[in-house]
């Protein structure tokens, strides 16, 4: 295997006293989709949180691209080519849809992803473009996070819990649009609790459990009972 | 009759200053909720500088804005850098203990460099000049004084409103988090905010020093003056702080006609009417 576009060695995180991620190793070779599971509390938006630069890490326990990146602030993480869409949407509420992509397009690297391409991918935003962000349904705002993450024309993308809080027939609409997103050569890393949805769209898993990898492998490989055993710390 | 008319006009006019204070108090606590209470003497500071560049290069106050906007911009950047963003975070408490602190500091600063004496730019002819509008005559100094605050205005509502400057600025304040993952150090942004703000309160800095005279200590009730219009107006709302300049101003020149102690005492009772009616000012920003 070649060097891994992300490479996480022994990543520990804090939330305070509280260690929320021990030792956590990781490696994701580019234009791979990599799925991460586990329950509430594993440590899921906390492994995001410190890839993403919101969290500070030692700068070696991150690497992209060969480079240290665990100590950059999270702007120059964004810099770097990493783009988070977060758990919960978090629109900035003041803006319009337009605006809030204008602002994912801050960082502006070069790429196939513009106002545009977005508007293409999901053609009711261009509708709703002047509409205050909040106005939107939560399916919507949904496709405002993702197309906000793309404006910067990441390299890596990094999806937290997508389709939490959202009916059925959203999250289905949304994972038909991943593989147009992802079929450009980017790379995603995709944390969901629906395991179906995430087994399906991704060739290997990262199980967390109490903030450690309890499972990990081709999602070929693994079984239902492996599974199950590694999200709940059920002997298998 | 027609003197109440005067009153009421000059007091409109007076709120276009007071206006001019408030602007980058508004524009900070907007962005990154702090409560700036060295703004007041920030201002007298810009007036001083004023002193200085008009002093020493022998130039009109109105043209050494060009040089004092720039540098309280820059004072606005680096103080911002390098001192206010330490003091934000989860409490509100470190940002008024510090910027008190630098209040008490730019006063005796002010008051070592320049002693106590009152000052006073000199604009010369355009102080006396006034405009008759039917029986009423109109100061022109005022009157520059209010189309100044309203261009103030307009200005920011523009940034604000269609520059990727103010979304930034709209960004950091909403979500700080989320507006780091795209690329925005809020850091840097608050200092453009400190600067924008600070470049403000130089324009007002230099409007009051034409307009009365001035000494170190009287940063204090600029700060009280600036502050009573962004309450009175409804936080958050640049048309409103205007209107709460003018609303604190015309109240001033009532309780001035009335009886010429009361100037001061009949603003801050207005102040006191508004905010025990409505609390959140007249015209809050309505949130979607």
């Amino acid at each position: 295997m070649s060097e891994p576009l992300l490479k996480l060695s022994g990543l520990d995180a804090h939330y305070g006293d509280f260690q929320a991620l021990f030792g956590v190793d990781m490696e994701v070779a580019k234009g791979e989709v990599i799925a991460i599971i586990g329950a509430n509390g594993a440590g899921k938006t906390t492994l995001m949180r410190s890839i993403s630069g919101l969290l500070p890490n030692r700068s070696d326990q991150v690497t992209f691209k060969d480079q240290p990146i665990g100590s950059l602030r999270a702007d120059q993480v964004a810099y770097a080519g990493i783009a988070l869409v977060p758990e919960g949407r978090q629109l900035f509420k003041s803006l319009s849809v337009e605006e809030n992509l204008k602002l994912g397009g801050t960082v502006a690297r070069d790429g196939p992803w513009s106002l545009e391409a977005v508007y293409d991918l999901f053609p009711i935003l261009r509708e709703r473009r002047n509409q205050p962000s909040t106005s939107l349904s939560g399916g919507q705002q949904q496709m405002v996070a993702i197309g906000r993450a793309l404006m910067s024309n990441p390299e890596l993308i990094l999806f937290d819990e997508i389709s939490l809080g959202l009916a059925p027939v959203i999250i289905k609409s949304i994972y038909q649009a991943l593989p147009n997103i992802i079929s450009g050569g980017m790379t995603a890393v995709i944390v969901e609790q629906d395991i179906t949805k995430a087994l399906a769209v991704s060739s290997r898993v990262y199980c967390l459990q109490e903030g450690r990898v309890s499972l990990t492998g081709r999602v070929e490989d693994i079984t239902r009972d492996q599974i199950t055993a590694a999200y709940f710390g059920l002997a298998a | 009759m027609i003197e109440w008319v005067n009153a009421i006009v000059q007091g409109i006019l007076l709120g276009g200053l007071y206006a001019l204070f408030a602007a980058g108090l508004s524009l900070i606590f907007g962005v990154m909720r702090l409560v700036n209470i060295a703004h007041g003497d920030l201002i007298i500071l810009a007036a001083y500088l004023g002193l200085s560049t008009t002093t020493i290069l022998g130039i009109h106050p109105f043209v050494a804005l060009l040089i004092v906007m720039p540098a309280m911009a820059g004072i606005g950047y680096i103080l911002q850098r390098g001192l206010l963003n330490h003091t934000l975070g989860g409490d509100i408490l470190p940002p008024l203990l510090v910027t008190f602190g630098l209040s008490v500091i730019v006063q005796n600063a002010l008051l070592e460099g320049y002693t106590a004496d009152p000052q006073k730019l000199n604009a010369g002819a355009v102080e006396t000049a006034s405009i008759a509008v039917g029986e009423l005559s109109l100061g022109v100094l005022p009157l520059l004084t209010f189309g100044m605050a309203v261009a103030v205005i307009a200005g920011l509502q523009w940034i604000f409103y269609s520059t990727a400057l103010g979304r930034g600025f709209r960004a950091v304040s909403n979500n700080q988090d989320i507006a780091q993952l795209m690329g925005l150090n809020k850091a840097h942004v608050f200092g453009l905010a400190m600067a924008l703000a600070l470049a403000v309160t130089a324009i007002a800095g230099i409007l009051l020093g034409v307009r009365t005279s001035f000494d170190p200590a009287i940063g204090g009730g600029r700060l009280i003056f600036g502050f009573e219009a962004v309450i009175i107006g409804g936080l958050g709302n640049s048309w409103g702080t205007l209107a709460g300049g003018v609303i604190l101003g015309v109240a001033q020149t009532i309780g001035a006609k009335i009886d010429p102690g009361w100037q001061v005492l009949a603003g801050h009772i207005a102040f006191l009417v508004v905010l025990a009616v409505r609390p959140n000012g007249l015209f809050p920003r309505v949130e979607h």
